[in-house]
């Protein structure tokens, strides 16, 4: 039975490739997932504007009372050694190089053009056979257009593109107007994946508090609709690889973004729930179902239920509410 | 020997005192044992640095740096590492020293070669001091140490050395001493000792030899026995040899110095004319400033000298006569300690005795017997210049000049005080001289002792810095004195003569003369919200008239707005810094610019490539928006400086709290000065700081009436109350009200006000408002709006506020948050940091007892900010009752609070003993109510009061009777006091927990208030006992290892202590229910508070946020043990919080005295998270435990013998 598959450039035993979470952050946890089949990993994100949060607001707490006070010129001692920016990030990633042996995928998540660069280079140095970007933008802003947003998309991709030689793969949002032209528009930068869909944090309201508190909730099998959809439309028609990203749960749910045109399926909210050994449960269960229904490859059914492949591609061009109109009809 | 005349190719430092003490300390030493206390904390701090980084001494070893629980077991750790043979020091000053004594007899006793530093300063008298003199090493004048005294921070390095070599050799302990804050504070451009010169100076044979001292079981002695009368006297005259000795040895290394460094000291350095005929002899920084003097009186023709005393123990007759001319016939001896009631402070008695026994013994180097006269100067740091120092001059020449005198005060009193002529200078023209009046919080100090760094590296220049901080916590203003010149700087004093004075902060212009001192064409910068179109009309009045007057040159920049835009927020620091090299000239502007980013990329290279930008865009953004201002010839504005205190303040507070407002406490004379440190309570009112530039505003429409706003105002400057509406009829226009919720006030008006010029604009009542405005959910029934235009408007509401009657006592459940907030506080307006944890606690007891209360506070944030002058918080009520306040020491504040309640029971049991003698005269029934009415609440101690003014009208009626009048003296104390002992945990963890150990164990009626910020606040966040696993502490640099005590617990183990622990941000009635039953418990009380802290580098605007947290994550468990519960057959012990919620981690890293560890050590800081969060796991169970034991009395077994 051959699972490989290749991504970023990489060829891989399986599609399973754990995204970016808090499950990365030891490097016991990415051993145990690469020990359940982990065919790569996508480490948890480093923040820019966190990583320069926590400087200033350390140089901030450091200095703000000193030299006020007669009795007490400082409050701290002053530090011999400091990790400031992503050292601790770095360090994590040359022990993973040191311990595992499926690739290291880094992750950035920021939204100023400074940082990524830097921190892009960094994270080459350290050892990462990717990097995965993950702008994240809120526009709030009436002012501003979608073309000037995704403009700023563009250059920091391309800028990023430009200083490292690794493969690079972009985690988008889905809300563009158009995905397949971003898609397109970032293929053509040279981006060497896709990953679909970045799944936000939402806000909330708290009634007793009257308080906003932003949460993630985990994704079940249902998220994955959105997904499949856009790798399906998407696949063939960019040359970057597609990752799927988002609802991974089951191995009928890995076999459905295979077959809309998905490189490799990102999991996320499984493994923070039931742990790495469900990377495990759904390779077996991707496995037999491939013997019960006589695949050998999965690259045979990549994309063959893609929007290209199938018999109406209308299905996955028209909203429910649509459909459900014209059979009325 | 001047100082840096050698100036070879050794490095050239620009370092203080202590850092020059320390430096040399560290590399001689292998133990160091130390106790923070100002003003020589720095110099443990450094050496703990050091030997955190792994820098190591001459011998190529790390040294051990210790910090120990009080100076006295600094002392004991000290003489027990010498005994067993390692070099050993350890560094105080003051009480601190105080306490090494009953060691230092010991450490001379035994000949043990050490050297202790000490950065001298002040001692505890009718009031602490934290600022130098000599009092603190005079009183170890008998313990046989040798005193080496520096004058400058050359001295203190060179010193240190030169002390540490001849202890080796001469066996005698050296003090080696210099001037608290003047010369430990000062930064001077020094040059560094290498460690090939240590080295050279350290005998290696000596240091062998002192290891074969050292008590071994390969080779055992016994020392430390116990004498009889019988030969007790002969063994302690063995050491005399030794002493009569050592000034040689001192002199052998001063030489030996000179030859290797090239700096020649001499026990008593004579500075003069050859032919001098009168002559000054004094020692430390002061005579720096005499030196400065006969310099330029020399110049004018006069003889005279200077007698500057290096060793002043041993004291060597021989070397002082010899260092006299011949000429001398009038000497003045200038003593920087007071000793009452002596015939002449201590150098003057030496000198006397000296030149006596010289004549005595024949000797004929004098013409004749020269007059020597004795005098006073510079206690507590007292400014000593160059103008006092010719005063005593010309003293000298006085046919009968003035003994026993003192000079650079005003003593109207006993006329001691010497005519001063201030208009005397030696300030020299070439010598750049500049002021910088600041914040604390806009950095101004530090890019001060930046600059100095810049210029003392990139010119030849000499550089010179001291900094004057208010005695406030909050809106501290700093100004910075910064002298630059082609020659070394004795200038050991402030300066007066400026010609560059920078005004960092605008709103010092209303509030301060900041131009007296500077010279005509000077510069004046300021940092103005007004560009150079506008800031003239908006300048005071006064202001103007000096610029025009003086001709000054006015540059002004809106330094807040390049700050601001630029990310450095409040900070103007590095702007104004950039203003001042490109207006001064000390730099071309180009090389200024290049050495200021160079010096940021330095200091906060380390601490990421984000900082060092924001820096260098704030140099970059400067120039272009600084402006040189041309300015009219005639005055134009109509403001004018603020009156220091109100005209219709009291006399004392005008004449007195007023002048040393305004920065003339120098010319306060004696007379006005309390002789026994007695002060009025209730002063901070009549100073309107006005240092918040945000006060909340309340919105009644969605005021809920909760109080919490007011029980977490660290200031009291948030209040409550409730009144008949009719009073509204004379309330300004813009006064709030709305009508009262509750049933009890049912039909009153009711107002919540704030003080709008004492609110320090924490925000901390803001957060803990629970009342969301149900249209726009961002505001709450008080949100912060600018201060300014609110000024007058709420200046006007609050003084009408205050006119409102308070809530009648008799009436409020005070077990009520709502209800005690109706109580006033007594406690206002503190110095205390802006958000400071501590202060609500203590408000709270003011609130609640204060009518009743006696406080014995310990030295630290408390005392300071409790009574630091010029003006004190604690306050009375309108009966003219409130908290009676004192400090005594930090390290007795328990049995000094023991005493307050020994003294206050031993006069109640005389009053009711006399009640009994007279009841023919005062009748039964009224001496029965007096004897047995109970006084539980506010109620029944109304009515006590009641009856103790019928008793004492009773009284007065029988004025033969002396029982009557016996008991007319002590009759109020038949109402019922209050004892309250507080302090931080540094003192009830550490200094002074065996104290408080014997008062919990004595069983007496006291309550023990522990304010926990879990470090040394004051002396500036050194670990404590207190201080948490994993936190970051000066001292645990690496996070503390080891957990907190648990101090609950010790005091519960004796069963009849009253113990909680409480966080006011995580259940503010708990606290007030804690405080209560404390309070009514006839016993010893301990309550721990959860005090957030500046120390633990949090926002202080969500300080109770961060209480919340540390009790949801089961940190900080709320408790309270109640022994009378277990004399109910109940479980005394009350687990109060709920189980742990949150992960330690998640309020731990919103605090940097944790998080700062992910950043230095992340692998450390991991593990110690993990063990933080276990310690919680088994003390949650271990108190779940507690709270589960079954108290019901044992069930009766009958007992059979058998038969």
């Amino acid at each position: 039975m051959d699972l490989t598959t290749t991504y970023l450039g990489m060829k891989l035993k399986n599609p399973i490739v754990p995204s970016a979470s808090p499950m990365s952050r030891t490097v016991g946890n990415v051993k145990l997932m690469e020990d359940y089949g982990a065919s790569a990993v996508v480490l948890y994100s480093i923040f820019e504007e966190q990583i320069r949060h926590e400087t200033k607001e350390l140089y901030h707490y450091l200095t703000y009372h000193a030299e006020s006070y007669a009795e007490a010129t400082s409050y701290f001692p002053e530090p011999h050694e400091y990790h400031t920016g992503p050292d601790e990030y770095l360090e994590h990633i040359r022990k993973l190089k040191q311990s595992v042996n499926i690739p290291i995928i880094g992750s950035i998540n920021g939204v100023t053009e400074g940082g990524w660069i830097e921190y892009a280079k960094q994270i080459e140095q350290a050892g990462a056979d990717a990097l995965e970007l993950n702008v994240y933008y809120i526009p709030t802003d009436p002012n501003l257009s979608s073309d000037d947003i995704e403009q700023t998309y563009l250059d920091i991709v391309k800028d990023v593109r430009n200083q490292v030689k690794i493969p690079i793969a972009v985690k988008l949002s889905p809300f563009f107007t158009s995905i397949p032209n971003i898609a397109k528009r970032l293929d053509n930068i040279g981006v060497n994946g896709l990953v679909l869909f970045n799944r936000f944090y939402q806000p909330d309201i708290n009634l007793d508090m009257l308080n906003v508190e932003p949460g993630v909730v985990l994704s079940t099998s249902d998220s994955l609709r959105l997904p499949l959809r856009w790798i399906a439309i998407l696949h063939k028609k960019v040359k970057a690889d597609l990752a799927a990203t988002t609802g991974v749960h089951t191995s009928e749910d890995v076999l459905k973004l295979i077959m809309a045109g998905a490189n490799v399926t990102m999991m996320c909210s499984a493994l923070l729930r039931y742990g790495p050994r469900k990377i495990r449960e759904v390779l077996t269960g991707v496995q037999q179902w491939m013997v019960e229904h006589e695949y050998s490859t999965l690259s045979e059914m990549r994309g063959s239920m893609s929007h290209q492949s199938v018999a109406d591609p209308s299905s996955f061009e028209r909203a429910n509410y649509m459909k459900a109109l014209q059979t009325y009809m | 020997m001047s100082i840096n005349e050698n100036r070879s190719a050794r490095k050239q430092v620009t370092i203080d005192g202590n850092e020059a003490a320390a430096y040399v300390a560290h590399k001689t030493n292998e133990v160091i044992a130390i106790y923070p206390i100002t003003p020589s904390s720095n110099m443990g701090e450094w050496c703990d640095q050091w030997s955190a980084e792994g820098r190591k001494n001459i011998w190529g070893t790390v040294p051990i740096v210790t910090e120990m629980q009080s100076e006295g077991g600094a002392a004991g750790a000290v003489h027990g590492a010498l005994q067993t043979g390692s070099l050993t020091t350890t560094f105080t000053a003051s009480q601190g020293l105080l306490l090494m004594i009953p060691n230092m007899f010991k450490i001379a006793g035994e000949l043990t070669s050490t050297v202790f530093h000490v950065s001298a300063r002040a001692i505890a008298a009718q009031a602490l001091s934290i600022f130098g003199d000599h009092s603190d090493v005079m009183a170890t004048r008998s313990t046989g140490w040798g005193m080496l005294c520096s004058h400058n921070v050359q001295e203190v390095m060179d010193f240190a050395l030169i002390a540490q070599a001849a202890t080796l050799e001469g066996r005698v302990p050296i003090l080696h001493f210099f001037d608290g804050f003047r010369t430990s504070h000062e930064v001077m451009k020094i040059e560094q000792l290498s460690d090939d010169d240590i080295r050279a100076m350290i005998d290696d044979e000596l240091v062998a030899a002192h290891r074969r001292r050292a008590l071994t079981p390969d080779n055992p002695v016994i020392r430390g026995t116990a004498q009889n009368p019988d030969v007790y006297f002969q063994g302690r005259e063995t050491v005399n040899p030794f002493y009569e000795k050592m000034p040689e040895v001192v002199q052998k290394w001063m030489d030996t110095f000179a030859t290797i460094v090239g700096r020649q000291y001499k026990l008593f350095d004579y500075f003069g004319a050859p032919d001098a005929e009168r002559i000054v002899v004094l020692m430390g920084s002061g005579s720096e400033a005499v030196h400065e003097t006969v310099e330029a009186l020399m110049e004018k023709g006069e003889k005279i000298g200077v007698i500057k005393v290096h060793l002043y123990r041993p004291f060597s007759r021989q070397h002082l006569i010899n260092a006299l001319p011949a000429s001398t016939k009038a000497i003045a001896v200038l003593d920087r300690t007071k000793e009452p009631g002596t015939s002449g402070e201590p150098l003057y008695l030496d000198v006397v005795a000296a030149i006596n026994e010289y004549f005595a013994d024949g000797n004929t180097k004098f013409a004749s017997l020269p007059r020597i006269i004795g005098g006073r100067y510079g206690l507590a740091s007292k400014e000593f210049t160059p103008a006092m120092a010719k005063a005593v001059f010309d003293e000298l020449k006085k046919e009968k000049p003035k003994n026993h005198f003192t000079v650079g005060i005003i003593d109207d009193v006993s006329h001691t005080s010497l005519d001063v002529d201030y208009s005397f200078s030696t300030e020299k023209e070439d010598v750049f001289r500049g002021l910088f009046y600041g914040l604390g919080a806009d950095g101004t100090v530090g890019a001060n002792k930046n600059s100095i760094k810049i210029i003392g590296e990139e010119t030849p220049y000499y550089g010179q810095g001291y900094f004057v901080y208010d005695s406030k916590k909050s809106g501290t203003t700093t100004v910075s004195h910064l002298r630059f010149g082609p020659r070394p700087i004795r200038s050991s004093y402030l300066i007066t003569k400026a010609n560059f004075v920078a005004c960092h902060q605008w709103q010092f212009l209303e509030k301060m003369d900041m131009l007296s001192s500077l010279i005509d064409g000077g510069t004046f910068l300021i940092n103005s919200p007004f560009g150079p179109d506008r800031v003239w009309d908006n300048l005071p009045r006064s202001v103007q008239e000096t610029i025009i007057k003086k001709k000054l040159n006015l540059y002004v920049i809106d330094g807040t707005a390049v700050a601001q835009k630029t990310g450095m927020g409040g900070r103007v620091n590095t702007v104004m810094q950039t203003c001042f090299f490109a207006i001064s000239g000390v730099l071309p502007k180009d090389q200024a610019i290049e050495a200021i980013k160079k010096s940021i990329k330095k200091t906060y290279g380390r601490k990421g490539e984000d900082i060092v930008k924001m820096n260098y865009a704030a140099v970059d953004a400067t120039i272009d928006n600084l402006h040189k201002v041309d300015y009219p010839e005639k005055v134009t504005s109509t403001v004018d400086l603020r009156p220091p205190v109100p005209n219709h303040a009291p006399a004392f507070i005008k004449e007195v709290t007023g002048k040393i407002i305004a920065g003339e406490g120098d010319l306060i004379p004696v007379s006005a000065m309390p002789a026994d440190g007695t002060y009025p309570v209730g002063t901070t009112k009549w100073e309107k700081r006005n240092i918040a530039l945000e006060i909340p505003v309340w919105d009644a429409e969605w005021c809920i009436q909760c109080g919490k706003c007011a029980l977490v105002c660290p200031h009291a400057s948030i209040r409550i109350k409730v009144y008949d509406n009719a009073l509204l009829a004379d309330a300004p226009p813009t006064f709030k009200h709305m009508q009262y919720k509750g049933n009890e006030y049912k039909g009153q008006a009711y107002t919540i006000q704030v003080a709008p010029e004492d609110c320090t604009g924490c925000g901390l009542c803001v957060e803990v408002c629970p009342a969301k405005n149900k249209k726009e959910t961002k505001y709450k029934a008080l949100n912060m709006m600018p201060q300014p235009p609110l000024r007058e408007q709420e200046a006007k509401n609050w003084d009408f506020f205050l006119t409102l009657p308070d809530v009648d006592r008799k009436t409020v459940a005070v077990n009520t948050i709502k209800g005690s907030q109706f109580l006033q506080p007594l406690f206002e307006f503190s110095g205390a940091c802006t958000g400071c944890g501590e202060t609500p606690y203590v408000k709270l007891v003011s609130q609640l007892f204060g009518d009743r209360a006696v406080i014995a506070n310990a030295t630290g944030c408390s005392s300071i900010y409790g009574g630091n002058l010029p003006t004190t918080p604690w306050t009375k009520n309108n009966e003219g009752r409130g908290p009676a306040w004192s400090n005594s020491l930090f390290e007795d504040n328990a049995e000094f609070g023991l005493g307050f309640r020994l003294s206050i029971d031993k006069q109640h049991e005389q009053a009711r003993e006399l009640l009994l003698r007279l009841i023919p005269q005062i009748g039964e029934e009224l001496v029965n109510e007096l004897l047995s009415s109970p006084q539980t609440n506010e109620e029944e101690i109304f009515y006590q009061r009641e009856r103790v003014t019928r008793l004492k009208e009773a009284l007065q009626k029988h004025p033969n009777n002396a029982d009557a009048r016996r008991l007319l003296e002590v009759a109020d104390y038949l109402v019922q006091k209050s004892v309250w002992i507080m302090g931080g945990d540094g003192w009830a963890y550490d200094i002074g927990f065996g104290g408080l150990d014997h008062v919990l164990a004595s069983g007496a009626n006291v309550n023990i208030l522990v304010l926990d910020t879990e470090v040394y606040s004051n002396t500036g966040g050194q670990m404590s006992k207190a201080t948490p696993r994993g936190a970051v502490a000066k001292f645990a640099a690496s996070g503390k290892p080891v957990g907190k005590k648990d101090l609950g617990l010790i005091a519960m183990s004796y069963g009849n202590v009253y113990v909680a622990q409480v966080a006011m941000g995580a259940n503010d009635l708990h606290t007030v229910k804690a405080f209560l039953e404390a309070e009514a418990y006839n016993g010893p009380s301990l309550i721990i508070a959860y005090s957030h802290c500046i120390a633990h580098g949090i926002n202080i605007r969500y300080g109770m946020d961060a209480q919340k947290k540390a009790v949801e994550s089961g940190y900080w468990p709320l408790y309270r043990y109640n022994p009378q519960l277990a004399a109910e057959g109940k479980n005394p012990f009350q687990l109060d919080s709920k189980p742990p919620k949150i992960k330690f981690e998640e309020y731990a890293y919103n605090e940097i005295r944790y998080k700062m560890l992910t950043k230095m050590a992340p692998e450390k800081a991991k593990k110690l998270l993990r063990e933080a969060q276990e310690d919680i796991a088994k003390k949650w169970r271990f108190y779940e435990h507690l709270a589960a034991l079954n108290y019901a009395p044992p069930v009766q077994h009958t007992i059979t013998n058998g038969h």
